[in-house]
C-alpha cells in the first residue's frame, strides 16, 4: 500500500468525533498537535484537554480504530503535555456546531455571550464545574433553561 | 542523597499530594449536599488523579526500578506516602472539606507557578498543564469559603471550626528537607520555606472576607512528607483506595 499522506491522515481525523461531544470532530476540538511519518511508522500527536479527562484514554482508542481501519499498520500515539491545550484552539467551525448543539462556546470574556437555546444575553453562571471537566453550568434567565458553556482555559 | 534520589522524593510529594486529596474529594460523589458541589468535588478529584498520573509516572521512569504510576498508587504502603498530613485529614463535614481544599489550593498554585519555571522540562510541562487546573480550583474554594464563612450563624462557625481543627497542618506545606534544599539548588523547585509570606497574605485575604480569624498558634504537625509519621487516617484511606490491587494484585480489565 502506497503511505497516505499526512493531509490525508488529517481529514481522516477529522472524521473522528469527540467521544463526548460527538458533533465536534477530534481536529475541531484543537488535541491533535501533528501528524508525521517516520519511515513507515506514523506518529499522531495528540495534548489532553484536562489532565484527568476520562475521554482522554477514549480518544486514543478511537484515532487508533479509525486509522487502522485506513490500512496504518504501524502507529505511534505521542502525548505532549506541553504548550498545554487551550480552548483557543478549538476551530470557528467547531464553535458554530457547538453552539448548535446546546453548547455556548468559549468566550476570551470568560462567560458565554448568548444562550444556546434563545440566544438571549440574560444568562447566569449555576457553578463553574459542569457535566464534563471541559465545561460550566449555566443558566438562561429567559427561556429558563439551563446549559452546558465549554469553558476557557 | 544523590539529585536523582532527591528528583524521584520530590516527584513522590508532588503526585502523592494530588492523588491523597483526590482520593478524598471522590468520597463525596453521590454523597455532596448539592447536586452542582458533588460534581465540582468529582471535577476537582479528576484532575487531581489526572495530575497525579503526571508527577508519579514521571517519578516511576526517575526511579528506574520499572514502577508506573499504577504501581506506585496501588502497591505502596503508609510509610512510602509522602503527602503533606494536611491532604490526608478526614473529610469531616462539607464545610471542612471546603477548608482543606482551599488551605490546599492556595499553597498549590502558589507553588506551581514557581514550578513554571523548572529547570527540568517535564516539571514545567506539567506544571503548564496543571496550573490552568488549579486556578478554577482556587477560585472554587476560596468563594465557597467566603460564601460559608460569611454565611449564616450555623455556616460561619462551622467553618472557624474546621479552620481551628485544621489550622496546624499548614505549616508543614512550608518546611524544608534536604530533598528541598538539592531540588532548589537544581532549580527544579522552589525552597518552600520562601513562600510562607505570599501564602500567608493570600489566605488572610480570603479569610478576613470570609469573616473568619486566622489561629495565632503557628505549631505544625509534620512527617507525611517526609514519611516520617503519618496520621492514622492515611492507612484507612488507603485500604479503601488500594483493596482491589491488594485483593487481586495486577487485576485490570
Amino acid at each position: 500500500m502506497e503511505q497516505p499522506s499526512v493531509k490525508q491522515v488529517w481529514e481522516w481525523l477529522d472524521a473522528v468525533p469527540d467521544p463526548e461531544i460527538p458533533v465536534i470532530s477530534l481536529v475541531d476540538l484543537g488535541i491533535i498537535r501533528d501528524v508525521a511519518w517516520q519511515d513507515d511508522t506514523l506518529t499522531v500527536t495528540v495534548t489532553p484537554t484536562y489532565s484527568g479527562c476520562p475521554a482522554t484514554s477514549v480518544i486514543n482508542m478511537d484515532i487508533e480504530t479509525a486509522l487502522r481501519d485506513h490500512g496504518i499498520e504501524k502507529l505511534q500515539l505521542k502525548q505532549q503535555l506541553s504548550p498545554a491545550w487551550t480552548t483557543d484552539w478549538l476551530t470557528e467551525r467547531g464553535k458554530a456546531r457547538l453552539e448548535d448543539y446546546g453548547i455556548a462556546p468559549p468566550q476570551p470574556a470568560g462567560g458565554p455571550e448568548r444562550c444556546p437555546n434563545c440566544g438571549s444575553k440574560n444568562v447566569q453562571k449555576v457553578s463553574q464545574f459542569g457535566s464534563t471537566p471541559c465545561k460550566a453550568h449555566w443558566r438562561c434567565t429567559d427561556c429558563l433553561e439551563p446549559f452546558d458553556y465549554f469553558k476557557c482555559i | 542523597m544523590t539529585r536523582n534520589e532527591a528528583l524521584f522524593e520530590f516527584l513522590q510529594r508532588m503526585g502523592d499530594n494530588t492523588l491523597i486529596l483526590g482520593h478524598r474529594i471522590s468520597e463525596w460523589c453521590g454523597m455532596a449536599p448539592v447536586l452542582e458541589e458533588d460534581i465540582a468535588l468529582s471535577n476537582t478529584a479528576l484532575d487531581f488523579i489526572g495530575q497525579t498520573q503526571f508527577w508519579l509516572g514521571y517519578a516511576g521512569e526517575v526511579e528506574g526500578e520499572g514502577r508506573d504510576a499504577d504501581r506506585l498508587a496501588f502497591h505502596r504502603d503508609a510509610w512510602d506516602f509522602r503527602n503533606v498530613l494536611l491532604v490526608e485529614m478526614p473529610n469531616g463535614d462539607f464545610g471542612q472539606t471546603i477548608m482543606r481544599q482551599f488551605l490546599f489550593d492556595a499553597w498549590h498554585s502558589i507553588y506551581i507557578a514557581r514550578l513554571l519555571k523548572s529547570s527540568d522540562t517535564r516539571v514545567a510541562e506539567i506544571a503548564e498543564k496543571a496550573s490552568k487546573e488549579i486556578a478554577y480550583h482556587l477560585e472554587r474554594s476560596a468563594d465557597t469559603v467566603v460564601a460559608l464563612g460569611d454565611g449564616t450563624e450555623e455556616s460561619h462557625a462551622r467553618m472557624q471550626k474546621a479552620l481551628d481543627y485544621l489550622y496546624p497542618y499548614v505549616g508543614e506545606m512550608f518546611l524544608s528537607d534536604e530533598v528541598d534544599v538539592d531540588m532548589a539548588a537544581a532549580g527544579v523547585a522552589p525552597d518552600p520555606s520562601s513562600l510562607r509570606e505570599e501564602y500567608d497574605a493570600l489566605v488572610q485575604k480570603v479569610l478576613d472576607e470570609a469573616t473568619l480569624s486566622v489561629p495565632g498558634n503557628r505549631f505544625a504537625q509534620k512527617g507525611g512528607k517526609t514519611g516520617t509519621m503519618h496520621t492514622e487516617h492515611l492507612g484507612h484511606l488507603l485500604c479503601s483506595m488500594q483493596w482491589l490491587q491488594r485483593a487481586y494484585p495486577d487485576g485490570n480489565w
